[in-house]
């Protein structure tokens, strides 16, 4: 595999590969000193053009436990604001010899874009509404590490679909290993059109729940009420937030996921976030093992993982 | 005056039929049009053997760029492609910079065409600045010989404005044509809504943003009695109200894009800004609706859309990208490809109708005859092939088409009885 730009691009062998590999990186995180030589003299850029805190850390975090140098161009700091390319920014950085870019794009499609530009492996760290390959990996491996397979698990997704490129990257996931996907949403947050989704679809949330093994809320974005798609975010809550009494139809194995950051009392329910069927946390500690397997599968000459 | 030219060997076709013939051309007019014809020894002879003789190709829709972003073209290197491409006129749209929406600004965009390759007409503005807030003098443009109006680029929006435009210009003998497209509905959008669009993750704009304009025009021109011509159609759904409204005699025209009927929104999933153009590739229902209306009339002509744009532009990310892709050089071609339609039927998509719909008739478009304006083009319909965009005479590299095999090359085109493209290479 030369680049990740979508889960696609893996296929169900590639994704078991990856979770298989994850296991080991779950191990090398625990231990006293989480570190591994396996990409020693690889250089890791993360290149990302819209905040995200939580996984540009991760896959620093991911990098530097695999002994990689990493560098780190956000645009804040960087001649993006003096008006640079994306183009002309990816090739200075790709002239100082680095192994990969970890990018990540407001707009839909530009890690295809910078693939075309640079000989560095392109890793997807998120674009647009489009997908977020790592976040269904290490989704997939949260649900694996609770229920040991996705195979004929019911998924439910809730929330913003439309909006959403971890909705995008879970539903090809998880239909991939073998899980029944249902999206549950008004109208106005589902895509146009869903031909050729393996999905199902139910505008009410209580009737999905008590079936669901997993329900994955999706964060709901506040200009959503301003672009006449919701007429309330208090409206939302009470048809599609699943609020404490809501939390009561949950089955006692339920797992639920969210992929932060959450915004408690409109998705989700302060108390319902710290249940324990809540593996919202693991996710993120998962996020990192799972990019040290994508960053080793891509990066890594393959017997140097010292383990 | 020119040396006079002989096209020997040829097969000509226009509106009247085909017939073997030569054509021999004087002082821009053709003077004779006959079997074997005896040249004059100072004529230049171009060689027309195994090809055909046409009426010179009409864009209606071409975006020159001039004044204003010269970087993407000019009106000379944008007329040099349409010579190369078979066109002996275009009618370059007024979204520049300023925009064509003034005598002065036509003056100026006439003058920079009168030495070019192609006789370049031009459409003016219906609202000044293109805004949709107040007509544009489309009188004084009119006295210059503007016999197009259209804000494209943008619909007009305000479906009064657009009747007051309609009525006023009834006087003035001239068509308005309309950019159909619904601002509200297609608000944000980057692509044909639909399966790609959801998978892609990019917002859409959908077919009834095309199709509710057109319906609103259809419906007022009906109450002014003013013709409209629809530009670059590309949905089922406008195109059946195109057809009803031609059944019911309405004073209605149409064109569609070459792009419209070869390529569908599925190319988008490359994410290549190439493929971004308004209105956007469709799926293959629609691709089928165009060739289909422009086999029954419903569409009357072929239009390029032609729409340079540099390359950093196009290296955008997609959704800031600007729409658009180049055409002239590549219009007949794919129309000979991809349209089942014999090349006489082609020739009337690109030449004599359009020609008709500009206001040109009589001086573009044939027939080919004794005393008409020798405007022509000799096209080899079987020659192979394919497009390299760095060899394109525009200035810019934005085909949609690169490394394609296509049929059907130019290898001459006359100008008024100058050869301003011989043996496929331009002369100006």
């Amino acid at each position: 595999m030369r680049h990740l730009l979508s889960v696609a691009d893996l296929g169900p062998d590639g994704i078991e590969e990856v979770l298989r590999l994850t296991d080991n990186f779950v191990e090398v995180s625990a231990r006293a000193i989480p570190r591994v030589p396996a990409l020693r003299g690889k250089t890791v850029v993360s290149l990302f053009y819209e905040d995200s805190t939580r996984t540009r850390l991760s896959f620093e975090t991911a990098a530097k436990r695999l002994n990689a140098d990493t560098m780190n161009f956000s645009v804040s700091s960087s001649s993006v604001n003096k008006g640079e390319s994306v183009r002309d920014t990816v090739t200075t950085i790709a002239a100082m010899g680095v192994d990969a870019i970890v990018v990540r794009h407001s707009s839909a499609g530009v890690p295809w874009q910078v693939a075309r530009w640079t000989d560095a492996a392109v890793l997807n760290a998120g674009d647009g509404w489009h997908e977020h390959p790592t976040q269904a990996l290490l989704d997939c491996y949260t649900i694996r590490e609770r229920r040991g397979s996705l195979a004929g698990l019911r998924v439910a997704i809730v929330g913003d679909v439309k909006h959403s490129r971890v909705a995008r990257s879970n539903v090809l996931a998880f239909s991939l290993l073998g899980a029944d996907v249902t999206l549950v949403a008004p109208p106005t947050l589902l895509p146009p059109s869903l031909a050729g989704w393996p999905v199902a679809v139910s505008h009410d949330l209580d009737d999905v729940l008590p079936k669901a093994d997993v329900v994955y809320l999706l964060r709901m974005q506040r200009e959503r009420q301003t672009e006449a798609l919701l007429p309330s975010l208090r409206e939302y809550t009470a048809l599609y937030g699943l609020t404490r009494d809501r939390a009561k139809l949950l089955g006692d194995d339920t797992i639920v996921m969210h992929p932060g950051p959450m915004n408690r009392g409109v998705e989700i329910a302060a108390e319902v976030a710290d249940l324990p069927g809540a593996v919202i946390t693991r996710q993120v500690a998962n996020g990192v093992a799972v990019r040290m397997a994508v960053l080793f599968l891509i990066l890594g000459s393959g017997g140097d993982l010292g383990g | 005056m020119a040396a006079d030219i002989v096209l020997r060997g040829g097969a000509v076709v226009d509106a009247t039929g085909g017939r073997r013939a030569d054509v021999l051309v004087h002082d821009g007019v053709v003077t004779a049009v006959d079997g074997d014809l005896e040249a004059p020894a100072s004529a230049l002879v171009l060689d027309a053997g195994g090809c055909v003789v046409a009426p010179g190709l009409v864009d209606l829709h071409a975006h020159l760029r001039q004044p204003g972003r010269e970087e993407a073209e000019t009106v000379e290197s944008g007329s040099r492609a349409a010579a190369l491409g078979g066109y002996t006129a275009l009618v370059a749209m007024p979204n520049t910079d300023p925009p064509i929406d003034s005598a002065a600004v036509v003056r100026e965009v006439l003058e920079l065409g009168a030495g070019a390759c192609c006789d370049v007409r031009v459409a003016g503005a219906i609202t000044k600045g293109r805004r949709g807030e107040e007509l544009a003098p489309m009188g004084e443009m009119a006295a210059l010989g503007v016999r197009i109006f259209t804000d494209d680029g943008n619909g007009v929006q305000d479906a009064r404005l657009m009747r007051r435009a309609f009525e006023y210009s009834s006087a003035l003998g001239v068509l308005l044509a309309q950019h159909c497209e619904d601002d509200e509905l297609a608000e944000g959008g980057h692509m044909h809504e639909g399966e790609w669009s959801s998978r892609l993750g990019i917002p859409g704009i959908p077919v009834e943003a095309e199709a509710m304009m057109v319906a609103r025009d259809v419906a007022l021109a009906e109450l002014t009695g003013a013709p409209v011509h629809f530009l670059h159609l590309s949905t089922a759904m406008a195109i059946a109200m195109v057809r009803a409204a031609k059944a019911a005699d309405l004073p209605v025209t149409a064109e569609a894009t070459p792009h419209h009927f070869t390529l569908t929104d599925e190319a988008v999933a490359s994410y290549d800004p190439l493929f971004k153009v308004n209105p956007p590739l469709r799926p293959r229902a629609d691709i089928d609706a165009v060739k289909a209306a422009l086999a029954d009339g419903t569409i009357d002509a072929i239009a390029t859309d032609h729409a340079p744009h540099p390359q950093e532009a196009k290296e955008l990310p997609f959704d800031q990208a600007p729409p658009g892709m180049l055409g002239l050089e590549t219009a007949l071609a794919l129309a000979i490809d991809e349209l089942d339609l014999p090349l006489e039927r082609v020739l009337a998509l690109l030449s004599w109708q359009p020609a008709h719909i500009a206001g040109l008739a009589g001086q573009h478009g044939g027939p080919i005859a004794e005393g008409a304006a020798a405007n022509l083009c000799v096209i080899d319909a079987d020659a192979r092939w394919v497009v390299e965009p760095e060899r394109l005479a525009s200035r810019s590299r934005n085909t949609p088409y690169a490394g394609r095999k296509l049929t059907g090359k130019v290898r001459h085109t006359v100008l008024r009885g100058e050869p301003v493209v011989v043996d496929g290479e331009a002369q100006r």
